[in-house]
């Protein structure tokens, strides 16, 4: 029995690595592909390792660093990702406190509107929302965040208020009678107890933003600014000639920084998934 | 204190609530509104009635997405949650190496769809054609199964998270009093470890059932709903029917579709989310 169950176990791993390996391969073609010179990427060289005839070092990354708005894209991809992260979980975190503090028929309406939200699609309000952020000049990187507040509210506000019920009432009531306001009482009680919290809507968030294509694609002005999903999509459609090298070398150079993102903060990630799941 | 709290509405309540009356409520409605008139622009908008919803109905191209989505959401949502399920009880058997298993499986779900979709592309086709059949060949087989392929290797990790953490929160009690009575492995499983997991498996399968639904950014880089509008699914028809043609009559159209299509997944998540918690056992 014992010796069965090892074998088991043993075949069980082997398989588990087979797996995660195939797993691991689509990136790895990525890498491997972006080593080699454009015309060696073809239908049937795709899965060769390069080799001193097809490689030409680390020249793809030079010309997609030089060429074709990669830098700009990677930049305004940034500035979204961040000022959205960071006005979403500010804004939310006081409005979820509002919400589940103050008992009001505003409170349960605001609530009932934001959980139905989340299940609304996108493709519902596309074609509004570009036309309402277009007259309300949100359509650049830099205002596009009022944008994403509005439309990603729903699960932030959700979770936050789900964790803001686990907060003793007794420890704001105590900083209330020391001579707290409302805000002193938030922002110096409420948000250090949350940090765990604001670190895993942070992540859904983040993960959710960084990735977006169809909302900045309509939203954003479309001559002057593009993210890097809207600059891979723009490249994949251009029918064609396309410089397949140097592509390889923008898809590595998009994927890279969030594997390491996520290798550095895996713990955080996993939690933050978690916690998404356990409240929704 | 709620009285005192209450005075700082302007400043808790009204930023987020503006932003969401600006990115939600008014395009929501005014989309609703819409999907009644012929329509270019927002401003020009002549009301018209159910015309677009009696040209939504007629309209095959719709009703073939709808299929497609459908038969897609099954697939990958039986597909996702059965193998996530067996993985996640794998790494919970006390393997060795099951957290290096865990971050490997799990990192697709960081990459985002479009990027996903073009590695996909690539690899897929070459794959393909070292069988010598292309994936847009002329009908949508292998772009439904290439999408499956891809939805599975990306949405895998991400349940199997959640499965893993439900399955540790069951108390070890539970396994202990089972093997003490005799119970086999399979008994185990299926008397103990499924219940318990129920709250999970809501999730999971809630997850899997909407992102299959509104999937939209893998259809349009993995096969563009080519050949033909053939591996359409919802999202992109949608988009197609406002964006790829002109004439004023398609955006009134398109929006029609769009309230069908979210009248459709809030049903679809209502019924959902009511069968499987009536499935749930209180620990």
């Amino acid at each position: 029995m014992e010796k069965k169950n090892r074998i088991l176990r043993r075949i069980l791993f082997v398989f588990l690595s087979v797996l995660s390996v195939a797993w691991v391969y689509p990136v790895f073609m990525v890498l491997i592909n972006s080593f080699k010179g454009n015309r060696y990427i073809t239908t049937n060289g795709v899965f060769n390792l390069p080799t001193k005839e097809t490689s030409v070092g680390i020249e793809n990354y030079i010309d997609a660093l030089a060429s074709k708005g990669f830098a700009s894209a990677f930049a305004y991809s940034v500035i979204i990702t961040v000022s959205s992260c960071a006005l979403i979980l500010i804004c939310c975190s006081m409005c979820a406190w509002y919400i589940t503090r103050v008992e009001s028929k505003i409170s349960k309406a605001c609530y009932f509107l934001f959980v139905f939200s989340m299940v609304v699609p996108f493709q519902m309000l596309m074609f509004t929302l570009s036309s309402t952020a277009d007259r309300l000049k949100l359509s650049n990187p830099f205002n596009i965040c009022v944008i994403y507040l509005g439309f990603g509210a729903g699960l932030a506000v959700f979770m936050f208020c789900g964790f803001m019920k686990s907060i003793p009432l007794e420890v704001e009531e105590a900083a209330m009678i020391d001579g707290c306001n409302p805000l002193q009482t938030f922002f110096m009680i409420d948000l250090p107890i949350l940090k765990p919290t604001l670190i895993s809507v942070g992540i859904l968030e983040t993960m959710w933003l960084w990735n977006d294509y169809l909302l900045p694609y309509l939203v954003l002005d479309r001559k002057k600014y593009s993210t890097i999903p809207i600059l891979i999509q723009y490249f994949r459609g251009s029918y064609g000639h396309v410089e397949m090298g140097p592509m390889m070398a923008c898809i590595m150079m998009t994927v890279l920084p969030i594997i390491i993102l996520y290798l550095v903060l895996q713990k955080y990630i996993i939690k933050g998934v978690i916690a998404g799941a356990v409240k929704g | 204190m709620e009285k005192a709290v209450r005075k700082y509405w302007p400043i808790f309540l009204l930023p987020t609530v503006a932003a969401f009356c600006v990115g939600f409520i008014y395009p929501f409605t005014q989309g609703l509104y819409l999907s009644f008139c012929k329509f270019m622009t927002v401003k020009k908008a002549t009301f018209n009635g159910l015309d677009n919803y009696a040209h939504v109905i007629m309209d095959t191209e719709f009703w073939n997405s709808f299929w497609f989505t459908a038969l897609f959401t099954i697939v990958s949502t039986v597909l996702i949650n059965v193998l996530a399920f067996m993985l996640a009880l794998a790494l919970t058997s006390k393997l060795k190496g099951s957290n290096v298993f865990r971050t490997i499986f799990f990192m697709p779900n960081l990459i985002g769809g479009i990027v996903l979709g073009y590695i996909w592309q690539i690899l897929l086709n070459c794959v393909l054609s070292l069988l010598e059949k292309p994936l847009l060949a002329l009908d949508a087989t292998y772009g439904f199964w290439g999408l499956i392929i891809l939805m599975c290797w990306q949405q895998i990790g991400y349940m199997m998270i959640i499965y893993i953490a439900g399955l540790q929160s069951i108390p070890e009690d539970y396994l202990e009093a089972a093997k003490i009575d005799g119970a086999t492995n399979m008994q185990v499983l299926f008397k103990i470890k499924i219940p318990n997991v129920m709250p999970s498996i809501t999730i999971c399968s809630f997850l899997t059932i909407t992102n299959g639904f509104k999937l939209f950014d893998q259809n349009l880089a993995l096969t563009g709903g080519e050949p033909a509008h053939a591996s359409e699914m919802m999202a992109l028809n949608i988009y197609e029917t406002f964006y790829g043609r002109t004439g004023p009559q398609w955006k009134g159209y398109g929006q029609a579709k769009a309230v069908i299509f979210c009248i459709m997944v809030i049903c679809i998540s209502m019924i959902q989310l009511t069968v499987t918690r009536s499935k749930e056992v209180q620990q």
